[in-house]
């Protein structure tokens, strides 16, 4: 008895699918995919291509500009800063762009109450949370390792050291994906705890800021103090900071302390653990805010 | 075939008993479940999914355990909640398309199924423009859309007609009734308004409190009572065609309820014979015939499962909103 309210669909008839079904790890890559080309607005409306894009241009000009210097003048040897150098001085790109992108990734399915559907298809919890997380961490690192790329064509066009420059290159590859991880992981929990897009756009500027004021502040005091000790350790209170004193210690970067001096590898340890330690906890933050959003 | 399968099914939370020892078996077709708010729907289609363990007891969705084989479940069955959850800023040709991949479905079958299945509940041009555009009705379809999108064999659909309006509603029930009927997808629908499924499903199940209140095929509830509606009009022959149609109808040996729509509008002049069989119907056509009388009416008056529930609650001696 079926009801001939609407013949125009009935006359078309239903077809059953027959075809595969790739089950969750498929499904857990596509929602990666979409979610790593959302974060540069491909797949959204133009205006929310408008700036990513932006950012990504502003934070490739500078890189541009080095190359452009560094095969310009005659008699270099090599590139006028280093690889690790760069991200520390893009940090408002980078800011900006995890503060745009990780509300849009997150808060959009708690606002619009999206996660059921999620979790009512073959992916589990932990899919979500880790596409989410990898996607973000992977838009992070094409931001920030594609200026490292352009400098090191350059250095090569440049004609400087080959194995210097690589090994710059390498060393400034693994600082930005521990910085990719880091950031990704405390922007999206910051993002999770909100629905409200706005709210959390401002929460990620402030977790990033506030923490990088204070720290070069108590830094400063200590070192006109003539104090040395605390300087070391203050950088263990602020994401970016925390990414120096790895680099320094490890990856042989110059930091951006006032001393001119970083963590001893010994202190460097201490760096790297809390890094990692800020990375599980973010995961396991993120794992624990969607334990009660299934349905 | 069993679709939907629980065992004495319980689950508790410190403060409440959602669920409490519930044993159900539901087949093929469109089964009505029906409560209060509040009755344990959402909770019982959450541990169906193999989202939420139950504190004991068993359940099998198409045979898989909810327990072990969630995954495969939700892989197999669609599910439309109750509440919104549409993102404003995209067009359901790209959402659904995406939900189709989240279920499984290779990039170009996604696409394909999409279109299809956005015709088949009933958008076509809107289909490509923002999703927060869309009115209640439009949205409802696209909710349902998500569902069925992956050809379930099985969809739950949480209270699909919340917030649409008469016609949207209707349109609703028929859509559901078709997704039985054409798709051949079997369908477990909630809502707390009887009167809804008694048209559209085969079965319907009541829970209240977490129990189960009753569980039987809606020819059961409202079964054909043999009571036919009948309605004349006047003519100079017989100024009062419903007493000479009542006296004919006597001699023909047909019984009569005496009215029992007393309050309705234009309850004098209907008629309720007991209908014993395909006969009853000639009986009537023909006497009516006979008279030269104009036959405004003749409708089956059916048991409605409100009144059935009715008589339930108030042996209870307590009513849920269902009536």
């Amino acid at each position: 008895m079926a009801p001939d309210t609407s013949t125009q669909i009935h006359n078309i008839g239903y077809r059953s699918y027959e075809g595969a079904r790739l089950g969750r790890s498929y499904a857990r890559k596509s929602l990666y995919s979409q979610s790593l080309r959302g974060a540069y607005g491909l797949g959204r409306s133009a205006k929310s291509k408008v700036l990513p894009m932006l950012l990504f241009a502003v934070m490739c000009v500078p890189a541009l500009i080095i190359v452009a210097v560094a095969i310009a003048v005659p008699g270099s040897t090599e590139l006028p800063i280093k690889y690790t150098t760069y991200a520390l001085t893009t940090q408002m790109i980078i800011g900006l762009f995890l503060a745009s992108q990780a509300p849009q990734s997150v808060s959009r399915d708690l606002r619009f109450k999206t996660v059921p559907l999620y979790f009512s298809r073959p992916i589990e919890r932990v899919d979500y949370v880790v596409a989410k997380y990898a996607a973000m961490a992977s838009a992070l690192f094409i931001l920030t390792a594609t200026p490292l790329l352009i400098m090191w064509i350059g250095s090569l066009l440049a004609k400087f050291d080959f194995a210097d420059q690589t090994k710059g290159f390498a060393q400034g590859l693994v600082s930005v994906l521990l910085l990719s991880v880091l950031f990704a992981g405390l922007g999206l929990v910051t993002a999770a705890l909100t629905p409200r897009r706005g709210f959390g756009v401002a929460a990620i500027i402030a977790m990033l800021l506030i923490p990088y004021g204070a720290v070069t502040a108590v830094q400063g005091v200590a070192y006109s103090a003539g104090s040395t000790g605390p300087i070391e350790w203050m950088g263990l209170f602020s994401p970016i900071t925390l990414i120096d004193g790895m680099q320094t210690a490890f990856l042989g970067a110059t930091t951006a302390f006032p001393s001119g001096e970083g963590p001893s590898t010994g202190a460097g340890f201490v760096y790297l653990l809390v890094i990692l330690a800020l990375i599980a906890g973010s995961y396991a933050a993120l794992m624990a805010r969607y334990r009660k959003a299934g349905l | 075939m069993t679709v939907i399968a629980t065992e004495s099914l319980s689950k508790r939370y410190p403060r409440v008993t959602a669920i409490d020892r519930l044993s159900l078996d539901i087949g093929p077709g469109v089964t009505g479940l029906v409560g209060a708010n509040g009755a344990g729907k959402s909770t019982l289609i959450k541990i169906l999914l193999g989202l939420s363990p139950a504190t004991e007891g068993r359940a099998a969705v198409l045979g898989l355990d909810v327990a072990t084989h969630g995954s495969a479940i939700r892989e197999r069955v669609g599910y439309m909640p109750e509440h919104d959850c549409l993102p404003p800023d995209v067009s359901a040709t790209e959402f659904v398309v995406h939900m189709a991949r989240m279920s499984g479905l290779p990039p170009a079958a996604a696409r394909e199924r999409t279109a299809d299945t956005l015709r088949h509940v009933g958008l076509y041009e809107e289909r490509y423009r923002p999703i927060g555009g869309y009115s209640t009705g439009m949205k409802q379809r696209v909710k349902l859309a998500q569902a069925l999108v992956h050809d379930p064999q099985l969809v739950l659909l949480d209270e699909p007609t919340n917030g649409l309006d008469p016609v949207g509603r209707d349109e609703m029930l028929g859509l559901i009734r078709r997704v039985h009927t054409d798709f051949g997808i079997s369908v477990l629908v909630t809502s707390h308004l009887l009167g809804e499924l008694e048209r559209t499903c085969d079965h319907v199940v009541v829970v209240d409190g977490g129990k189960l209140l009753r569980s039987s095929s809606t020819s059961d509830f409202t079964q054909i009572t043999a009571t036919l509606a009948v309605e004349v009009t006047d003519s100079d022959a017989h100024p009062d065609g419903t007493a000479a149609l009542r006296k004919a109808l006597t001699e023909a040996g047909l019984a009569l309820h005496a009215g029992e729509e007393q309050g309705l509008p234009g309850a004098g002049h209907i008629l309720l014979v007991e209908a014993t069989g395909e006969s009853t119907y000639d009986t009537i056509r023909d006497t009516v015939a006979g008279l030269g009388l104009g036959l405004v009416r003749m409708e089956q008056r059916r048991h409605h499962i409100a009144e059935v529930f009715r008589d339930n609650d108030q042996r209870k001696g307590a009513g849920t909103d269902g009536a």
